[in-house]
């Protein structure tokens, strides 16, 4: 039996705060590979981006990390990594491709979700490393002065990309739109959502300060931890960085 | 206009004054046109109770009548509500969980009610629905979805009952339990707070089997209300599966939460209905600014087809299904070919 080739995938992002839905295209993405028949997703990175980012209404990074690890308490193969957000200043999303990637060349990790008729041994392959991002994402390459278009291709070429539907998208057409795009798509990868659910950071935000509850929109623990530390109230606007 | 600056001095001096009654104050749920930074705290459920922390508020700017309505009314003023909501629940999903929390910020925010419990009822095995499995399992999961709530609870006495029950059987039977308990409760308070109203408690409870419609109910007594989605709302033009005498009584006696995405379809669907029309003061439309379609049907379908259904129902709901190994192809084929209760009952009593 051919063995499948180990996936880790990485999602980029603010996470300002993290939600379900967020943690959904982990979950969208894994199948997605596994019904191919030729990979195995093996390990889930959240990186939050840097404060110096500048993104209107970004709370400080070490919450955002906070709330993410808290997310991720129950799950068994994604990890929050708060190299991007600790690092000096801004970087471009390859750079952070590029971290991720050495670091797992220099020490891979197990293999996870193996059949259990198989022996557990080493990797035979070296772990690929994808950029998970949702369709709209996808969009923004064509944003001019969004993306360089080296780093572009970089991506596409040299790590590849999954990519989850979102309502108002359409990602094969952002594809064949970009000639970068069509050439190496082979390695984009589009998964479909099943389940639409939609849940935006920005209403969840909004919402919180309203005094609403966002209760089944994001984990009880993160709930918790917003409120205690008393984020995205209406008049927190002054503790973002 | 001469009698605002009066009024604004007033508010000051009875803000400062009010502060002190924090409790009431902060049950007060500001309606949508008052600006006002509240604690978030107290909206955060998944505790025991309110939980009322921060004792510094920032009020800031505020509609000078509806400020005043606000601070003056108390909590006996402000209609209780119960939500209730009945369907299949097959398995529960973290859409139907958020039904609640949408209806409840809507109602409290009007100003005029406040929500105090919230009723997940799952419908019994006579429904024979496709696909529905055991009600013991859809409690559990139930059950499992509302461990975290400190509202809302799952309620089994339709389950339990032999034959279908109609919803508004339901919507009358916890109407009326409430109104039992308000009895007790208000003859074992320590509080006297209005003399006449144990009688007057106890009159109306004989009344009330016979003359619903007509007896307004007593401002103590908490009212059941229906929530429910669009496709309920709409599943009324269903033919035979609805009563219209239940339809009238459920709206005009007891009231409908309808949380919608497309809240001009619903709007068109009670203009095109005399009925709906007549009772739409009693029918409040929530918008879901959340494009969320979560259906338990999906649900379903991702699980037979070995995808996950994390993050979409609450992890001890997954969990629970997935040790159970709940829902499959054959648990998807019962009930196939076996006429819904509903239609079987309304098309037989048509023919009679």
């Amino acid at each position: 039996m051919k063995s499948r080739i180990p996936v880790v995938l990485l999602a980029c992002g603010s996470f300002n705060p993290i939600t379900y839905m967020h943690l959904r295209l982990f979950e969208v993405a894994r199948d997605h590979l596994h019904q191919t028949g030729m990979y195995q997703v093996t390990q889930g990175i959240i990186s939050p981006v840097n404060d110096d980012y500048g993104k209107k209404d970004l709370v400080a990074s070490q919450h955002r990390v906070a709330m993410a690890r808290l997310a991720l308490q129950t799950s068994d193969w994604i990890r929050v990594d708060p190299w991007e957000s600790e690092q000096p200043q801004w970087m471009e999303t390859v750079k952070v491709l590029r971290h991720h990637h050495s670091q797992l060349l220099r020490s891979p990790p197990p293999m996870e979700g193996s059949d259990p008729g198989q022996e557990p041994s080493a990797p035979t392959a070296a772990p690929q490393l994808k950029l998970l991002c949702g369709a709209d994402i996808l969009r923004t390459f064509q944003t001019p002065n969004l993306w360089e278009d080296a780093h572009i291709q970089e991506i596409v070429e040299k790590f590849g990309l999954v990519c989850v539907s979102r309502v108002g998208h359409d990602p094969k057409g952002y594809i064949l739109d970009s000639p970068i795009l069509r050439r190496y798509q082979h390695n984009i990868h589009l998964a479909r959502e099943p389940v639409q659910n939609e849940i935006s950071a920005t209403y969840v935000r909004r919402a919180l300060s309203q005094g609403q509850s966002v209760k089944y929109l994001l984990p009880d623990p993160v709930i918790a931890y917003i409120r205690d530390q008393g984020l995205y109230t209406k008049d927190s606007s002054w503790q973002t960085s | 206009m001469v009698l605002y600056p009066l009024l604004n001095s007033l508010f000051l001096c009875f803000s400062r004054f009010l502060a002190l009654r924090v409790p009431a104050m902060r049950r007060a749920r500001a309606s949508p046109a008052i600006e006002c930074s509240f604690s978030v705290s107290r909206y955060f459920p998944g505790r025991t109770g309110e939980h009322l922390t921060d004792n510094k508020e920032d009020v800031r700017v505020f509609h000078l009548e509806q400020q005043l309505q606000v601070l003056t009314m108390d909590k006996s003023e402000k209609t209780e509500v119960v939500l209730l909501a009945c369907g299949s629940f097959n398995p529960i999903t973290n859409m139907h969980l958020r039904l609640f929390e949408l209806a409840k910020d809507y109602l409290n925010g009007t100003g005029k009610y406040r929500v105090i419990k919230g009723i997940i009822s799952p419908v019994g095995d006579a429904y024979k629905k496709k696909g529905l499995i055991p009600a013991h399992h859809r409690i559990i999961m139930a059950e499992l979805a509302t461990k975290s709530s400190n509202w809302v609870e799952v309620d089994t006495w339709e389950s339990l009952q032999k034959e279908w029950t109609e919803t508004v059987k339901v919507l009358r039977h916890h109407q009326e339990k409430l109104e039992a308990g308000n009895c007790d409760h208000r003859q074992n308070s320590p509080v006297v707070e209005r003399s006449g109203r144990k009688r007057k408690c106890l009159e109306e409870r004989q009344d009330s089997s016979q003359k619903k419609s007509l007896e307004p109910k007593t401002k103590g007594v908490p009212e059941v209300k229906l929530l429910c989605g669009a496709d309920l709302l709409e599943s009324f033009g269903v033919p035979n599966l609805w009563k219209s005498e239940d339809i009238t009584r459920i709206v005009a006696d007891y009231g409908l939460i309808c949380v919608t995405r497309d809240g001009s379809d619903a709007q068109k669907f009670i203009y095109e209905s005399d009925v709906l029309w007549k009772h739409q003061s009693n029918i409040h439309l929530v918008n879901e600014w959340i494009h969320n379609d979560i259906s338990s049907t999906k649900i379903r379908r991702a699980l037979r087809r070995g995808q996950s259904i994390r993050y979409l129902v609450p992890d001890l709901v997954q969990e629970y299904i997935e040790k159970h190994d709940l829902y499959s192809s054959e648990s998807e084929d019962r009930n196939v070919g076996v006429v819904l209760a509903p239609l079987q009952r309304n098309t037989a009593e048509a023919k009679s």
